[in-house]
């Protein structure tokens, strides 16, 4: 309820006089606190929703984010120090985003920061971090379009998840037929609007395209799926490409199982359904339909059971399972930690630097290495729904693929590219025609 | 010819076809079998469809139950030994059994086995050799099956087998189901004349897979040559296929109409409660939709508490849920409202308080994480009407239980005393409580009775979409919606409301998508409102001038 006490209170004009005497009061207790304290810790500052919408997801990666400081620090910390995390709640309130940032950055003065999962939070906490120069580690899949130099995105950018997925459908599969399905808001348009573009340059028919967009939350997908099937019995192979976003799967996929859509007929692929999501449910009768993601928890390594077993030992629940967000996290750590070691010293103008070419043994087996425009190069991995809610991969990827800031399929940023460690560009939104850049932060 | 024959006859003659290429003793067989299984292991998944092909041909016994633990994924091997067991999950681990010599290996750590995983190419192919099997059951279902699994996948490879079915066949269903199967699997043959018998074969099958299997003969390529190249075959395809796109039409309106009525239901489940506490009441409960996140929640107890009864926990969800929903109603009444009456605005304000704490409370206490609540098998899948047909079960259960607690809630406030004092304190207060009735105490009985009927929903609405948190705020715009839109206080007009706002949407939906279809229905019922503010139904008479 702390919440919403903190809204209301600004009402009433007196008591917020005497809380923001009161918060300067504290402020300056804690700022010669934290000057004592920050010899001897690295304060991490994890900015992931506890409340609200969001928190199904991002609990997670706050514990994930918490398991790896912890195992940091049993091997001894950082440049000889312990690492002190630092955790805050944005309550899924995308303003909030940013102000938690400013209080992480300013107040707790924190080394670095990892967080956030939806785009819009991320867009909310960036200006804070360019101003402030802070350091952000991005740990979900996302819409690329977006190189700052303030963040490192660890998740997958369009090529390395929605691009391959479609590949595999196309070439493996002999997809003819498109429904390109999601909820409405920036992820699922603009992923569309690549994958439309791309498909349209692969020549397929416009009228072989259907686009589907449902509000957030949506429950009521009968009319939908049933669109789908009678879209699917034109006598060309079709598939669902889903960017539905998390709780809306449920029913959605309930439906198509209730409604006989099977994935022998028509396949559903979808960008935002990973091992967690599946745990809230039956799939005994989505087998078969498939995800495209940088990790699969079935990934048959040993450095992947080594990370299940600390992972089930931290949260002391043999049951819970381990997904791609939580692989990102880890390989953002790590190379932090990495990166810090390097450069000597946590200070973020000369971690950045360190970042680039830094490598780190990903989960599924091979190698992730940081490029230049803050991204990574990533396994893309296929995988199919079995019965226990687990994937088993299909189809992936020969070698990791480099992740590509803005995409090449359409034309306005086909031109562009982000290089943040090239002298001559260093900026994250290189016009490769004009040899200029935009002059925008990111 | 009976069952037993039957049993015996096809698999005879399935036998004579297969192997009359092939000329192997039983030794020889033995070893391609286990030399086939044991390949299975590590090989990559194209070459796995030679090997189930390959192990189809031995025509071992143990070949059907082999593709069926394949199919479940129960299939296992050894990591260390490459040895093929089927695993069967215990709650005291893996137990896993030899398939060659369906030895028990016992107890098997989970890290020392792995999964020998199929794909859909590969489930589709063992689906088919599964159905071939199936096509000598003595269960005239599971022939149907099989029929029906076999138009899926059509090849040539299972005419024989279906032609020596199909002599055996006394069932008509399964017999036109088979000729279905049969002649999908002609259309691919190089005679153009069997194509056109086949093509007529397919006449009067209602089936959207025969439409799919039709469009693939008038489907053109690149350089604009249409797949069949005979002329005959192309009209009498195009023909049928007419003749399907109308009955298509006319099965989409039907469908469409349910799709509303379904929806309907669930807009009539999620306000009903709320019909009462703000209708009847007055009370402008914004902790509506956490009522019946509560009754979801109950209901994931309930299966917590009976695992081994899942059908059944539904039906004792449905008291526990109306229970703990209408308990916290009655605690929220007694605590804070009563001291609200007559005062919408703070009203409002508390209990969206309210609602955040309930919420928080079962983040709390669940994680907020989703909690899967299992539907039961008698609520899982569609009836299917026909091949164009079908109606989903989970939805048409809800339709029969929306109308149920309709009716019973309309009893109720009719036909017993509890109602009769119900209906007079909220028409009159002062001359209610002059003729004796305690107010209070009908205050917090028809709280707890909106508030319950919330919770009744939560059970329904929990085999429809998300167990978690937030579930509650997704229905409360529309429960409110509903319920202005029908009339306040009027139950009929909540019922007539729902259904109306849900098949206008239903049949808008296809047309302007789902996102424009939701705020046309915001915008009819706004203007609607503006023409009619007491609603469809509006009360008459004095009380109501408040």
């Amino acid at each position: 309820m702390k919440r919403d006490s903190d809204k209301l209170s600004p009402f009433t004009s007196r008591s917020w006089l005497k809380k923001a005497g009161l918060a300067a009061g504290v402020a300056a207790l804690t700022l010669s606190a934290s000057i004592a304290q920050a010899a001897d810790t690295i304060k991490v500052g994890v900015l992931h929703s506890l409340s609200g919408t969001m928190a199904i997801s991002e609990t997670t990666l706050k514990d994930t984010v918490l398991m790896l400081i912890e195992d940091q620090n049993k091997k001894g910390g950082l440049l000889g120090k312990q690492l002190e995390p630092v955790v805050v709640d944005p309550a899924s309130n995308w303003p909030l985003f940013a102000e938690k940032t400013k209080e992480l950055l300013g107040k707790e003065k924190v080394d670095v920061i990892f967080g956030c999962w939806t785009s819009v939070s991320r867009k909310s906490a960036l200006p804070v971090l360019e101003e402030m120069n802070g350091l952000l580690f991005y740990p979900v899949q996302y819409e690329g379009e977006e190189s700052s130099k303030n963040v490192f995105y660890t998740g997958a950018a369009p090529n390395q998840q929605a691009i391959p997925a479609v590949d595999y459908l196309m070439e493996e599969v002999g997809v003819k037929r498109w429904v390109l399905a999601g909820t409405d808001y920036v992820y699922p348009r603009t992923t569309n609007k690549i994958l439309e573009s791309y498909l349209k340059g692969k020549g397929v028919a416009a009228e072989d395209i259907m686009i589907s967009y449902t509000p957030f939350g949506h429950s009521d997908w009968q009319t939908i799926v049933s669109d789908v099937k009678k879209f699917g019995s034109a006598g060309k192979k079709t598939a669902v490409v889903s960017t539905i976003n998390g709780d809306a799967n449920v029913p959605f996929y309930k439906e198509l199982a209730n409604q006989g859509v099977s994935a022998e007929d028509i396949p559903v692929v979808a960008f935002s359904v990973g091992e967690e999501e599946l745990s809230g449910f039956d799939t005994k009768p989505l087998v078969g339909h498939l995800a495209a993601w940088n990790y699969f928890m079935s990934a048959d390594a040993d450095v992947n059971d080594d990370f299940i077993t600390q992972w089930h030992a931290f949260i002391k629940d043999e049951e819970r399972v381990t997904n791609d967000p939580m692989e990102a996290t880890y390989i953002g750590f790590k190379m932090w930690a990495k990166a810090v070691e390097k450069a000597g010293t946590t200070e973020v103008d000369k971690v950045r630097p360190a970042m680039y070419g830094i490598t780190v043994d990903n989960l599924t087996g091979g190698t992730a290495k940081m490029l230049p425009n803050h991204h990574l190069t990533k396994p893309v991995l296929i995988g199919e729904i079995q019965e226990d809610g687990q994937f088993e991969t299909v189809w992936q990827t020969e070698s990791e693929v480099p992740g590509d800031a803005w995409t090449d399929f359409l034309p306005e940023s086909a031109k562009l590219i982000s290089d943040w460690q090239d002298p001559k560009i260093m900026c994250g939104n290189y016009n490769t025609e004009t040899k200029t850049c935009s002059g925008q932060n990111y | 010819m009976n069952g037993s024959l039957r049993a015996f006859f096809v698999p005879f003659l399935a036998l004579l076809i297969f192997s009359s290429s092939l000329s192997v003793n039983s030794f020889a067989q033995e070893l391609g079998f286990s030399d086939h299984i044991a390949k299975l292991a590590k090989s990559k998944l194209s070459e796995k469809a030679v090997l189930i092909s390959l192990i189809a041909e031995t025509k071992d016994a143990r070949v059907p139950d082999l593709f069926q633990h394949l199919l479940n994924g129960d299939l296992y091997y050894v990591k260390k030994t490459g040895q093929i067991v089927v695993i069967e999950k215990t709650e005291s681990g893996y137990l896993a059994g030899d398939v060659l010599s369906q030895q028990s290996l016992g107890i098997v750590g989970k890290r020392s086995v792995k999964k020998i995983g199929v794909n859909n190419a590969l489930r589709r192919q063992l689906r088919s050799y599964i159905a071939t099997f199936n096509l000598s059951s003595d269960e005239a279902n599971t022939r149907l099956e099989a029929a029906k699994a076999l138009l899926k996948a059509p090849e040539a490879s299972f005419l024989p087998i279906l032609d020596a079915a199909l002599v055996a066949e006394a069932n008509a269903d399964v017999r036109s189901a088979m000729v279905i199967a049969r002649s999908a699997i002609l259309l691919a043959s190089d005679n153009a004349g069997q194509r056109l018998v086949a093509v007529n074969g397919l006449r009067g099958a209602t089936d959207k897979k025969v439409m799919t299997l039709l469009e693939q003969l008038l489907l053109e390529d690149e350089e604009g040559n249409v797949a069949e190249p005979n002329v005959r075959v192309r009209q009498a395809a195009e023909e049928v296929l007419g003749s399907l796109h109308t009955q298509a039409r006319i099965y989409k309106v039907m469908e469409d109409l349910f799709f509303g009525i379904s929806l309907g239901s669930v807009l009539l489940l999620a306000a009903i409660g709320l019909a009462i506490t703000f209708g009847v009441m007055g009370v402008i409960n914004m902790a509506h939709g956490e009522m019946i996140m509560l009754g979801a929640y109950t209901t994931y107890v309930v299966q917590l508490l009976m695992p081994n009864n899942i059908g059944l926990s539904l039906v004792v969800a449905v008291p526990a849920a109306f229970l703990v929903s209408g308990l916290f109603g009655v605690i929220i009444e007694r605590s804070v409202i009563r001291f609200l009456y007559g005062r919408p605005l703070e009203t409002l304000l508390a209990t969206f308080g309210i609602s955040l704490m309930l919420q928080q409370l079962v983040r709390s206490v669940f994680t907020p994480l989703n909690r899967s609540v299992i539907t039961p098998e008698w609520m899982s899948g569609s009836w299917e009407v026909n091949g164009m047909l079908s109606l989903t079960y989970n939805r048409l259960y809800i339709i029969f239980f929306a109308l149920a607690v309709l009716f019973l809630l309309i009893q109720l406030l009719k036909r017993t005393f509890f109602g009769l004092q119900m209906r007079a304190v909220t028409q009159n207060r002062a001359m209610a409580s002059s003729m004796g009735i305690r107010t209070g105490w009908v205050d917090a009985m028809t709280f707890g009775l909106g508030s319950g009927v919330a919770g009744i929903a939560g059970v329904a609405l929990s085999q429809l979409t998300n167990v978690g948190p937030n579930m509650g705020q997704a229905y409360i715009i529309d429960s409110f919606m509903v319920v202005v839109f029908g009339g306040v206080g009027n139950l009929l007009g909540t019922f007539v409301g729902a259904m109306s706002l849900g098949i206008v949407n239903k049949f808008a939906e296809p047309m302007v998508g789902a996102v424009l279809a939701k705020i046309l229905i915001l915008v009819f019922v706004i203007l609607f409102i503006q023409r009619r503010p007491r609603g469809l139904f509006a009360l008459k008479g004095r009380f109501v001038e408040d």
